[in-house]
């Protein structure tokens, strides 16, 4: 049973009309804009289940680009976002799809980034506002983005764990959740670690410096 | 000290223990779980207040049309009735009534709310607080109080049952806003612990098995009227426990209740657009309409 806040219940402030398909939907275009660096030159958003069959009445379209772009869910400008994304040059495109056996309100982002680089995440709003992100560049995992996070895309080699943990520590963070995932031995990998407390900024930056098999560091602030 | 609780029960419990109201020990519940002092926590949940406050003013000012096209303007019809008429169910009532109205339909133009509990049921509880708190000269730091007397109830019904229409029907969503209103407004109004909770039993009682079934699946039609009565119906509730009626079947029990006959309740009627008023003619034409026009 989860030991939800009086905040969980009234709340949380949004622009309507619907906390999963335009609250949960602008928190995944949140979490995927961190994923890609806040650099973000075109989006394709694949829809799947009751996403792809509503978003346009339930401004899931609207919430998602919002989302893209750094809004927040109570933004009442959310409703202008595809006109501000237009005038800002970032290229949207929805394809309603069949995503497989998913939440019913899963959506994928395919992102282009400046530089043409392309990063892929797949999340779900799973009611109430609350999301869970589920792969990230074609990587199955899972956070909830309800805790701040740091995630770190790193080579599966012993000790790249450990010296992570130990900067953490270092830095007098609490771990309060850690999961880690790989696809192969020797490949990437991807550490989610959850806290209570907000991460620094730079932290992101410290980590790429100090420990050398770590590619990439994204930094989620809480909900 | 852990002022965390399961069920109605324990919050009973809870309150005759430490000699406090249901509001001030889920303020202590915050405060202790989040870390925050009880001032900042007071402070955040007054921002929801002025947020369902705006959303009324501007459901009964502004010519709001939803996203569909479906609903919008009820409210202030409502309004316009009540202020230049004499009205069936009384002038306090829809007030209420229009009040909730108002900030469904701000909600179904995408303009801001508070989800109470959920965007759909976001009417409710602002529609029934602030109006009865005009009606008996509430201040704000009252009414922020029965914001937390409300998120005890919800935090009850999620709990043990559910606030999701998808998963218990219209009953968990409308029916745990208004239970929970219902709930706030007995506590405010000077009832006992025990009668917060007949209060909230009873509003959840009269809306057991209601479907939820919304035209083209959007957060429209009838998801504003259904807050209609869920107003009509907390205010009701909260008359009944202030005047010392119990309710039969003991608060925890009706949620139970209420989860079980959301679980026997078939998919078709729980979210899904497929069954009750979405599938009539009408119902699957505006479907048709809607979803043509906008793609």
């Amino acid at each position: 049973m989860k030991n939800y806040s009086a905040f969980d219940i009234i709340g949380p402030k949004m622009v309507g009309p619907s906390s999963s398909h335009t609250a949960g939907a602008n928190r995944l275009g949140r979490v995927a804009r961190k994923i890609a660096n806040d650099d973000i030159k075109s989006v394709k958003f694949l829809l799947h289940g009751s996403f792809a069959k509503t978003y346009k009445g339930h401004g899931t379209d609207r919430a998602l680009v919002a989302g893209i772009m750094g809004m927040m869910e109570n933004d009442e400008e959310l409703k202008n976002s595809l006109e501000i994304a237009n005038k800002q040059r970032i290229k949207y495109e929805f394809v309603e799809t069949n995503l497989g056996e998913v939440h019913p309100n899963t959506v994928k982002f395919i992102i282009e980034k400046s530089n043409g680089e392309q990063v892929e995440i797949m999340g779900a709003s799973i009611g109430g506002g609350n999301i869970k992100i589920t792969e990230i560049s074609g990587l199955r995992l899972e956070f909830t983005g309800q805790y701040p996070t740091v995630i770190t895309r790193h080579k599966d080699y012993p000790g790249v764990i450990a010296k992570v943990t130990k900067m953490l520590a270092d830095y007098d963070i609490n771990i309060a959740f850690m999961s880690v995932y790989r696809q192969d031995k020797g490949q990437d990998a991807f550490m989610v670690i959850e806290s209570d407390h907000e991460f620094k900024d730079d932290l992101g930056i410290d980590i790429k410096r100090e420990v050398d098999d770590v590619k990439d560091v994204y930094i989620i602030e809480s909900m | 000290m852990s002022y965390n609780f399961n069920c109605g029960n324990e919050l009973i419990e809870l309150c005759h223990k430490h000699n406090k109201k249901i509001w001030e020990i889920m303020l202590c519940r915050e405060s202790k779980n989040s870390g925050e002092n009880q001032e900042k926590i007071l402070e955040m949940m007054k921002e929801n207040l002025k947020v369902m406050k705006s959303a009324i003013i501007k459901g009964l000012k502004e010519d709001i049309k939803s996203v569909s096209g479906l609903v919008g303007g009820d409210a202030k019809l409502l309004d316009n009735r009540y202020k230049k008429n004499n009205t069936v169910s009384g002038s306090k009532m829809m007030k209420a009534v229009a009040s909730a109205m108002a900030v469904v339909e701000v909600n179904a133009s995408m303009g801001q709310v508070v989800a109470a509990p959920t965007a759909g049921s976001c009417g409710i509880l602002p529609g029934v607080l602030i109006s009865v708190g005009e009606d008996f000269n509430l201040c704000e730091d009252e009414l922020v109080k029965g914001l937390f007397t409300a998120s005890a109830i919800g935090l009850i019904i999620a709990k043990n049952a559910t606030v999701s229409g998808a998963e218990g029907g219209c009953q968990a969503e409308t029916g745990a806003a208004a239970a929970m209103a219902a709930g706030a407004v007995v506590e405010l109004l000077g009832g006992t612990v025990e009668e917060v909770l007949h209060g909230a039993a009873m509003t959840m009682k009269n809306i057991l098995g209601l479907v939820c079934d919304p035209i083209a699946g959007l957060v429209e039609c009838p998801c504003v009227k259904r807050n209609a009565i869920g107003t009509a119906n907390a205010l009701i509730s909260a008359d009944m426990a202030l005047a010392g009626i119990k309710s039969v079947i003991p608060f925890d029990e009706v949620v139970e209740a209420m989860y079980k006959v959301g679980k026997s309740l078939p998919e078709t009627l729980r979210e899904t657009a497929l069954g009750g008023l979405a599938d009539t003619p009408t119902g699957r034409k505006l479907a048709k309409e809607i979803f043509n026009n906008k793609k």
